[in-house]
């Protein structure tokens, strides 16, 4: 599944970061993973912890900030009723997804030994 | 973290301008009729040329009924990927003749949940909704609905024996579609092909003079 393809990317992303910051481990990663990005968040985590092993990442911990979906009016900036229609219920406008479909890696913590 | 993904649909979708070429993204679920309808597309779209990429975890038969119905297609068979991505259409562009066509269709793996995470340098997104996959299904796929520029509702011709009310599909759209839009059609009986074609028509670009000015990472040639 796609979960996979998401947990290559981030390994890839974090060993440039180790890279250019010198980093000799990494402790933690933190991601933010949207409710209508399209990402089952169990199998991320089992993604994770099955691909990390044989990487620089392996022994990090994985937090994922699950950011649920939050659409609000284009126009008048109200917020729609969760799971009713995506239009402003004042002034029919289609609704805006403000958050909600981010697959973001927001922080990591390395370990940088010192010179 | 889908950059490495985006940056090839990004470039995926600047060729497809340069050309003039309309590519649409074309999901649904497994037998919701993708194939069907591209057959009845090429039917009566006289004078318009199509080419197609056609997505699959095994076989060619969707790409062989296309050419058998007039379409340039190859197929992208997945071995185990439940979707399509930018890498994989990119590589199939060396394979069909796809800046000489008017509609370049990128046939989705039959999936309603993975194909709508990845952006493969369309222009519009297309999602098959068969008649007989219970009014509710656009809620169960949110992601999927609310990433589609138009909804095909497929099989109509089904409707007098299915106890199916449309609105109720439409209702399920508008909560998860900011701007719905649904057109009913049937591969079978011809009927909204037309309006379908009217709505591709309407989005073609016109087609650009432009050099190919932009610099490739790689050397690369496209036919």
């Amino acid at each position: 599944m796609h979960e996979y393809s998401i947990v290559q990317s981030l390994v890839d992303r974090v060993e440039a970061e180790m890279r250019a910051c010198g980093a000799s481990a990494v402790s933690r990663v933190e991601l933010d993973i949207g409710e209508l990005a399209g990402v089952e968040v169990p199998l991320l985590e089992t993604a994770f912890a099955t691909f990390q092993e044989r990487t620089a990442l392996a022994g990090a911990a994985l937090a994922i900030h699950r950011v649920p979906a939050a659409w609000r009016c284009s126009w008048c900036a109200r917020e729609i009723a969760r799971g009713g229609p995506l239009r402003c219920a004042t002034c029919g406008t289609p609704a805006r997804l403000e958050s909600g479909d981010e697959i973001v890696l927001r922080r990591i913590e390395m370990e940088v030994p010192d010179v | 973290m889908l950059a490495g993904n985006d940056a090839m649909a990004r470039h995926l979708r600047e060729h497809f301008a340069e050309a003039g070429v309309l590519a649409v993204n074309l999901m649904g679920s497994p037998g919701s009729g993708k194939t069907a309808l591209l057959e009845a597309t090429a039917r009566e779209a006289a004078g318009l040329r199509i080419a197609a990429v056609s997505g699959d975890l095994a076989t060619d038969h969707d790409a062989a009924r296309l050419r058998r119905a007039g379409i340039t297609a190859v197929s992208i068979t997945t071995g185990s990927a439940c979707h399509l991505d930018a890498d994989m259409v990119h590589h199939a562009l060396h394979e069909v003749p796809w800046r000489a066509a008017d509609l370049f269709f990128i046939e989705n793996v039959g999936n309603l949940v993975c194909p709508a995470v990845y952006d493969v340098g369309q222009a519009v997104s297309v999602v098959v909704l068969s008649v007989t996959e219970g009014e509710d299904k656009p809620l169960k796929y949110p992601v999927m609905f609310r990433k589609a520029d138009l909804v095909l509702l497929s099989k109509v011709d089904l409707l007098p024996h299915l106890q199916v009310d449309v609105g109720a599909i439409e209702d399920a759209l508008a909560r998860v579609m900011p701007e719905p839009r649904l057109l009913q059609v049937s591969a079978a009986t011809g009927q909204g092909i037309q309006a379908w074609l009217d709505w591709l028509e309407a989005r073609r670009p016109h087609a650009q003079e432009h050099a190919h000015a932009h610099a490739h990472a790689q050397e690369h040639v496209h036919p």
